[in-house]
């Protein structure tokens, strides 16, 4: 699997990023500057990992998505090429076009770090293979604004289409407003694109992938994702 | 030279100096200062970057070790911990404006910290904080809280480094002056540091970063002075941070510094352009000449006095090898960075300022930093206390229903609401997160792990300042064992009210004295510190607080200890001396309501035996769970350990001639409690016992509840509950 990290002005967590997908896939992975016109040549996945791209200080993700390597990214998306955005990466692909909807503040309005739980809806897709369907996992969230909204419309046609790959829950993957820490609608963690190649999230998956960490819940997802492209192969 | 407003004594005092001070001034450069020679020398010779009042006493402290590469002087200390890196680090305090202004004042002291860090040319890898907030009840605390947690995680996490640790506390002599201590801890390479000295002729000198506005300016003054009631008027000398840019000047700079660009390298931090240009200078025996119309502004016509003193943030200053100017400004360019040659060395060693074509400035460079004022203040010892005699307290409460009570208290309960709003996991580092002993950090792949803490006990050093000192490092060297870790070497942070008082003089010698000793008897020298005076409102002085930040080393981050109790079965065994001391307890103050007597005394020998068979232990994988003993006494250590797994433990020790209350609440120092699997635990207390060190056994790991002997069993569960209810509860009051 080729991977390349996009890395805007302002990203913070490339380097955990890049770290997981070596450990996982075994590759060196493209970072790529946020100036780059074009992606490295056979690039498999674009990832956009988290931070505070331009301080987030307009609304988050918002310079970021009309830098000139988002239409490379428009680009790969649209034939097909799969995406992964985390965190900030979601927000950024939000305010792309790429994927519906918004991140807004949390709802308790402050930072959260911790552990949550969330449950797998679909193990059929190239993100989620690695996991079965309703399998609930534990992962880090670090974010003030991952309150996923968007118009009734839109949240009827993702969750129509099975659109939405991970839900908040409760460690035994019930859905629960005492376990959905950002408030976001329908307890939505993360979500696909119409085609199924472009996927946001807001927990960081990357930063559970080692043992000796103490967590392997993140691993599923990065692990799925080097099993696509070997079968592709 | 241009003429500027006549010096009068008004305007002396206006900046801080006092008349014997300005004579001084007089008597070096032989005449009148201009307005902006004025200003250069109030913010050089305050207490904040001067330590006229603590320079004599802080000699006291070791610094020097074969580890140590760099002690007390630079941005941060440094030291070797082998495989060819370095760890950077230091622990400065952003108290003032972070009362007057607590979002951007506990923010930009982040910032500040952070810049100390990356200017030697390491990546900071973790930060930590010590908070010290007034009473719960005062007006002003819950504002103060929020602010400045918010700021801190707003800074940090957008930067980038995780916030893995720290302390919160309350009381009501931080009212109207509450305390933001930061650390930053970074690795390097141990052959790539870069320092603040220049040298060579005629180099160019750079500026970088964001643009001088101006905000923060006579910041470094206002922290070298007293509160009173219009201390809010202040807000205009508090920064602004932007991390952003903070992020984008690290990456910058690592960038440059790999390139082999730097000669010299001083971020502005307290007193801006001014202090970071002489100590370049001072420490490489030049002269410098800044010309001030090159310097990037914000604001159209700021005068040579306000680019002075301006302590806008995220700039830095560094002397450039010539011919890699070009290189250096392309990567400049490449972050977005402002970066601009704004003067150069010169063999003069005058420190000369040109603007507008005018001469403002005119120094002799060296003698700006090296003949400030020292002063050998008049101090008084504190009155001993007398020693509180645990016959003498009545027990009010059964033990069970103290615990309870205790630990749900603002001091004890969890800090689970600060921390979570710092992101502490990023970097993928974070092997123990907040809430243990100690954090601990990977170092880059491992196997080895940076294990860290910060410590004072405040009431303590009030009571007895040696031995409050003491204690504050022996804690911090507590801490890093209890996770298994070396403790290699601290930074303090000295935090303190009106120095010209002798009583408060006295609390400063007598913790400074302390703090030595026990760095002395522990192997555990001061790197890297700072000291903040004048902490006091209306005339009340802060409590004696020099928070210890402590680093320490394991060889392996795979094997340090956690306090979670393990398995049901494991015995219990408490690893040295209790004799019940409740004199400055937590259950003394918070159950009896009595806030007296003298403090638990450290024996520093002990303190070291105990630690150094801990660490054993650790290594050797023998114990299952450990937890140094602190505030709150065993009890409390041992509630914390059942929370942190929700097994419970069953409780049967005697507590012999010592009274029950004052053995499981009382404070006494140089201990553990570790827990160790039932067919190990005979031949691991004979194996303590023959090395001289005290051990009994207090009960066996099992159930869901603490179950003390003869008391009603109090279920992990309703601990937890009062544990954790109390921060957003109070949190979401008012």
């Amino acid at each position: 699997m080729n991977s390349a990290v996009l890395v805007f002005p302002g990203i913070n967590r490339e380097r955990d990023m890049a770290r997981t997908l070596k450990i996982v896939s075994g590759n060196e992975t493209a970072m790529v500057w946020h100036a780059e016109r074009a992606l490295p040549a056979g690039t498999d996945l674009v990832v956009i990992p988290g931070g505070f791209s331009y301080g987030d200080y307009l609304r988050c993700g918002a310079i970021a998505a009309r830098s000139p390597v988002m239409d490379a990214v428009r680009a790969h998306a649209a034939r097909g090429g799969l995406v992964l955005g985390v965190c900030n990466g979601f927000q950024i692909l939000c305010e792309s076009g790429l994927l519906p909807g918004v991140l807004m503040r949390n709802q308790q309005l402050k930072f959260i770090c911790r552990d949550v739980y969330l449950k797998v809806e679909r193990s059929d897709t190239p993100f989620t293979r690695g996991y079965n369907a309703g399998q609930v996992i534990r992962v880090p969230v670090a974010h003030g604004e991952g309150n996923y909204v968007a118009d009734g419309e839109t949240i009827a046609r993702l969750e129509g289409e099975g659109r939405v790959l991970f839900r908040y829950s409760s460690p035994d993957g019930i859905i629960d407003p005492d376990w959905n820490h950002n408030g976001a609608i329908n307890a939505i963690a993360g979500i696909v694109n119409a085609g199924g190649n472009v996927l946001g999230m807001m927990p960081h998956p990357e930063n559970h992938v080692e043992s000796i960490m103490g967590c392997t819940d993140g691993r599923g997802l990065f692990a799925g994702l080097v099993q696509h492209f070997e079968k592709a192969a | 030279m241009r003429n500027e407003p006549q010096i009068t004594p008004e305007l002396v005092a206006e900046h801080g100096l006092k008349p014997d001070e300005y004579q001084r001034i007089l008597d070096l450069i032989g005449r009148e200062p201009t307005l902006t020679e004025l200003g250069i020398f109030s913010a050089m010779w305050n207490e904040h970057c001067s330590y006229k009042s603590s320079k004599v006493h802080l000699r006291g402290l070791p610094t020097e070790a074969p580890w140590v590469i760099q002690g007390p002087g630079e941005n941060a200390g440094v030291i070797d911990i082998g495989d060819g890196l370095a760890v950077v680090f230091k622990m400065e305090s952003h108290n003032h404006p972070s009362y007057i202004e607590p979002y951007q004042g506990a923010a930009t002291g982040v910032g500040g910290i952070l810049r100390d860090v990356f200017t030697m040319g390491a990546r900071p890898i973790a930060c930590l904080n010590a908070l010290s907030f007034g009473d719960p009840g005062h007006p002003k605390t819950r504002h103060l809280v929020s602010g400045v947690v918010a700021g801190i995680g707003g800074y940090g996490n957008s930067f980038g480094v995780p916030t893995v640790g720290g302390q919160v506390r309350f009381h009501t002599r931080y009212d109207g002056n509450n305390l933001v201590n930061a650390m930053a801890v970074g690795l390097a390479r141990s052959d790539a540091i870069f320092y603040a000295a220049a040298s060579g002729v005629n180099m160019p000198i750079v500026y970088l970063g964001s643009k001088t506005g101006r905000d923060g300016i006579h910041g470094a003054s206002m922290a070298s002075a007293e509160f009173g009631e219009d201390s809010e008027e202040k807000r205009p000398t508090v920064q602004v941070g932007d991390p952003f840019a903070e992020k984008l000047l690290l990456e910058a700079c690592l960038e440059i510094m790999r390139q082999d660009c730097v000669i010299a390298i001083q971020d502005m931090g307290a007193a801006g352009l001014t202090c970071s240009a002489v100590e370049m200078g001072a420490k490489g025996d030049l002269g410098v000449t800044l010309e001030l119309d090159r310097v990037p502004t914000r604001e159209t016509g700021m005068s040579a006095y306000e680019m002075m003193l301006s302590e806008s943030q995220e700039r830095m200053l560094m002397v450039l090898k010539p011919e890699k100017e070009k290189e250096a400004e392309g990567i400049f360019r490449k972050w977005g960075l402002d970066f601009a040659i704004v003067g150069h060395t010169t063999p003069t060693k005058r420190f000369l300022i040109k603007h507008g074509g005018d001469v403002m400035a005119d120094l002799p460079i060296k003698e700006l930093g090296d003949e400030a004022p020292v002063y050998h203040r008049p101090f008084v010892e504190s009155p001993k206390l007398p020693q509180i005699r645990a016959g003498e307290v009545k027990a009010p409460l059964p033990l069970a229903a103290a615990l309870e009570k205790l630990i749900g208290t603002p001091d004890l309960c969890s800090r689970r609401w600060v921390w979570e709003q710092y992101d502490h996991i990023i970097g993928g580092n974070t092997v123990q997160r907040p809430g243990g002993d100690a954090a601990v950090v990977r170092v880059e792949d491992g196997p080895k792990g940076l294990a860290m803490t910060c410590d004072v006990t405040p009431r303590y050093c009030e009571a007895d300042p040696f031995e409050g000192g003491k204690q504050a490092v022996a804690e911090a060297y507590r801490n890093l064992c209890a996770v298994g870790a070396r403790p290699l070497a601290v930074t303090d942070n000295l935090n303190f009210g009106n120095p010209e008082k002798p009583d408060i003089m006295g609390q400063f010698v007598g913790c400074v004295r302390g703090i030595a000793q026990a760095c002395k008897a522990l192997d555990f020298p001061v790197v890297s510190g700072n000291v903040s005076l004048y902490n006091e409102t209306n005339g009340r002085a802060i409590l004696p607080t020099p928070t210890i930040g402590g680093v320490g080393l394991l060889d392996d981050f795979a094997k340090s200890a956690t306090l979670a109790l393990k398995n049901d079965g494991d015995v219990i065994l408490l690893v040295g001396e209790t004799a019940g001391w409740l004199g400055q307890s937590l259950y003394l103050r918070d159950i009896c309501g009595r806030e007296e007597g003298a403090p638990p005394p450290v024996d520093l020998a002990a303190e070291r035996r105990h630690g150094e068979v801990v660490r054993e232990l650790i290594a050797t994988r023998q114990v299952n769970a450990v937890h140094d003993v602190s505030d709150g006494g065993l009890l409390v250590a041992l509630a914390e350990m059942a929370m942190a797994s929700k097994l419970g433990a069953r409780l049967d020790a005697e507590s012999g001639a010592v009274p029950a209350h004052a053995f499981w609440f009382g404070e006494d120092q140089a201990r553990y409690v570790v827990t160790v699997a039932p067919a190990q635990a005979d031949a691991l207390a004979s194996f303590l016992a023959v090395r001289g060190i005290a051990v009994r056994r207090l009960g066996t790991v099992g159930g869901t509840a603490l179950a003390i002997a003869g008391e009603n069993p109090l279920p992990v569960a309703t601990l937890q509950a009062a544990f954790e209810g109390w921060f957003p509860a109070y949190m979401a009051g008012g």
